[in-house]
């Protein structure tokens, strides 16, 4: 029973890994850039989900959507203004660009009144409630909190959500054509420019997802976008440009993460994803998802 | 503007390319070394802080500078340094022994953390370098033995050869010698059969290979001396501080020392110096314009990391070869003076690259 209590915990947590590097994926599928502001990018769906609750008032789940499409929109401009300019450079400067704009989101954050340094809650409709499975109801057996359960949920959700977006809507296709082959794209008349915008306005909406569903149980604060760092290995071992790699990839990392904290000596949780996706890379650098790694000359 | 007219194929590697650049050089060793008498005692400090970051700055140029290899652990060659040192002094080993060994134990760190650089590249190894440089910030807060964990450990003061290092005026001149002999170290590898190699693995593997270099020998190479040169400038670094603890070395100080080396210019050594004096430079006109700003923004903790984020950005967008490069085109106004036409410098026009086979 301990044992299914730390898996499900893991799960949960491998779900918000798996929407970040889900965020990751489809910024590099589409445009070949890491994003290295994906946590920022979680982190302010958090604090603007914050200042929806309590600022103005409104209901949980009218928030949770204005929050997706105000950073859906966040998303879209910061392609437009920052990046386009920089399309055709060198990977590294991009990638440079992205941690530059993490460091802004983080920065600017912090003088925001009502946002600042401190850790905030955010009210949740589902707070302190749990499942339980087995037992005799009180004590025993297996207990889910409803923080857990949204996770799951929302997630199992969203990625149902991007499949039959991606696999039967016209702009769904044309996004796939794009991630295959830029040229072929644009010469079949894609609009590939504006398709990018869309991915990473995509991209930051489910970041945002991420972060307000993470913010029952971590709190929101100007850091809680480091957890983007653990992002990475989830990507890598889903092999980086799989979709769903990224959540599978999520997903182990999560129960190793919550096993490794319970079974192994105090340190491990934290750097257990690490290790793993350092012997990852040793053995099957492509990832468990990934095709081939070759390049072009 | 100078001509160059070459005459002999010596003068495509010397040091010095012509007699203004002894004169101007000369002229800033005779101003450096005056410097601590000059200044007050707190920019001496701030000096002595550039000129360590200088080396460090050094060590990630030649890595990601020159032979394109992106290191988001640098902080990890860092600790591996100045613990060493740490360690050592204690043991009551001489300066330059343990120096020497900061060095290597980071150097070697360095060629294991490269070995994924031979099976993976590009953003991989970026991750790969991450990944480590998490293990080592937990293990240098677990080996308590060693590094005294969270607590921290203290470091002794400096003593070279029988001679007490215990001003900030004669820490100062070692720093700097240090960093000379850093920089020329690195200068001339770079006219070597040896910089060469790097300087192609960064512009193209696969044309690199073609010519004959061995790429795991050279990425190995490659990754072991910046170890050791960040290696070096920890073991300063532990001296200067006199204090260590683990949250000096975390994942946040890898990624802004390739910050620092993006503002500074990436493939020039220049930059490095740039990148490290900018650094610190910042950072002390932040605490100072704390004083004259109003209290709502002068007091607020994000100050700092808005104005790297900003530069930052800026630099990648406006001005890509960094300082130095904003150095450059400085330069060739004044010596092209009235002729400078804007486009010189011109980001040259280039359509998305897909490195994907397919």
């Amino acid at each position: 029973m301990q044992f299914l209590q730390l898996l499900v915990s893991g799960i949960a947590q491998g779900c918000i890994y798996g929407l970040i590097a889900l965020g990751f994926v489809l910024i590099y599928k589409a445009t070949e850039t890491v994003n290295f502001a994906q946590g920022d990018l979680m982190m302010l769906g958090g604090f603007l989900g914050l200042s929806g609750t309590v600022a103005l008032g409104m209901p949980f789940w009218a928030a949770f959507a204005a929050t997706l499409v105000i950073m859906m929109l966040f998303g879209m401009l910061l392609e437009r203004v920052v990046l386009r300019p920089l399309l055709g450079q060198p990977a590294f400067t991009v990638v440079m660009l992205t941690i530059g704009i993490g460091y802004l989101a983080r920065g600017l954050v912090t003088m925001i009144p009502g946002w600042g340094t401190e850790t905030h809650t955010l009210p949740v409709p589902y707070k302190d409630e749990v499942i339980r499975f087995g037992g005799n109801g009180v004590d025993g057996g297996l207990v889910i909190s409803m923080e857990h359960m949204a996770i799951v949920a929302v997630t199992a959700f969203l990625i149902v959500a991007l499949y039959l977006f991606f696999r039967f809507t016209r702009l769904g296709i044309a996004m796939q054509a794009t991630s295959q082959n830029q040229l072929a794209a644009f010469y079949m008349g894609i609009p590939v420019r504006r398709i990018n915008m869309l991915i990473w306005g995509i991209s930051a909406a489910v970041s945002a997802c991420a972060g307000l569903l993470l913010a029952p149980i971590t709190f929101v604060h100007a850091n809680m976008g480091f957890i983007g760092l653990k992002a990475f290995p989830a990507a890598v071992i889903g092999g980086f440009g799989s979709i769903p790699g990224a959540l599978v990839g999520g997903l182990v990392i999560g129960v190793i993460e919550s096993l490794a904290g319970f079974y192994l000596p105090e340190g491990f949780k934290d750097i257990a994803a690490y290790i793993v996706v350092l012997v990852m890379l040793a053995v099957k650098p492509s990832g468990l998802f990934g095709g081939n790694l070759r390049k072009r000359v | 503007m100078r001509f160059i007219f070459k005459t002999e194929y010596q003068q495509d590697i010397r040091l010095f390319r012509h007699g203004g650049q002894v004169f101007w050089y000369s002229a800033l060793a005779v101003a450096l070394f005056l410097a601590p008498w000059l200044l007050p005692d707190y920019y001496v400090s701030q000096l002595v802080f550039i000129w360590i970051y200088s080396i460090v700055g050094l060590g990630l140029m030649l890595l990601a500078g020159y032979t394109g290899q992106v290191s988001i652990g640098h902080a990890a060659f860092l600790a591996m340094g100045a613990y060493t040192e740490a360690y050592l002094q204690q043991l009551g080993w001489p300066f330059a022994l343990s120096l020497a060994c900061s060095a290597i134990v980071a150097g070697a760190t360095g060629v294991i953390v490269g070995l994924p650089a031979l099976r993976v590249k590009g953003m991989y190894l970026a991750i790969a370098t991450l990944a480590f440089g998490f293990i080592v910030e937990e293990a240098v807060t677990r080996a308590e033995g060693i590094t005294g964990g969270n607590s921290g450990k203290s470091v002794g003061a400096l003593d070279i050869f029988g001679i007490p290092i215990d001003s900030e005026l004669r820490f100062y001149y070692v720093v700097l010698a240090i960093l000379v002999l850093c920089i020329l170290g690195v200068m001339n590898l770079l006219r070597s059969p040896t910089g060469r190699a790097f300087v192609a693995i960064r512009d193209s593997e696969i044309s690199a290979q073609s010519m004959g270099i061995n790429l795991a020998r050279y990425k190995t190479i490659a990754f072991a001396l910046s170890a050791a040169l960040t290696g070096i400038a920890g073991a300063l670094y532990a001296h200067k501080l006199r204090y260590l603890s683990p949250e000096q070395f975390t994942v946040l100080q890898s990624i802004e020392l390739l910050i620092m080396v993006t503002i500074g210019g990436l493939g020039s050594i220049h930059g490095a110096v740039f990148g490290a004096a900018f650094w610190i430079a910042v950072q002390q006109f932040i605490v100072l314009a704390k004083d004259w700003l109003p209290p709502e923004i002068g007091q607020q903790t994000g100050l700092q990391p808005t104005i790297f984020g900003l530069c930052l950005v800026g630099f990648v967008l406006f001005e890509p070869l960094g300082l130095y490069g904003r150095w450059l085109k400085v330069r060739a106004y004044f010596q092209l003076f009235p002729f400078y036409r804007k486009g010189m410098f011109k980001r040259q026009k280039s359509y998305m690259k897909s490195e994907r086979l397919k």
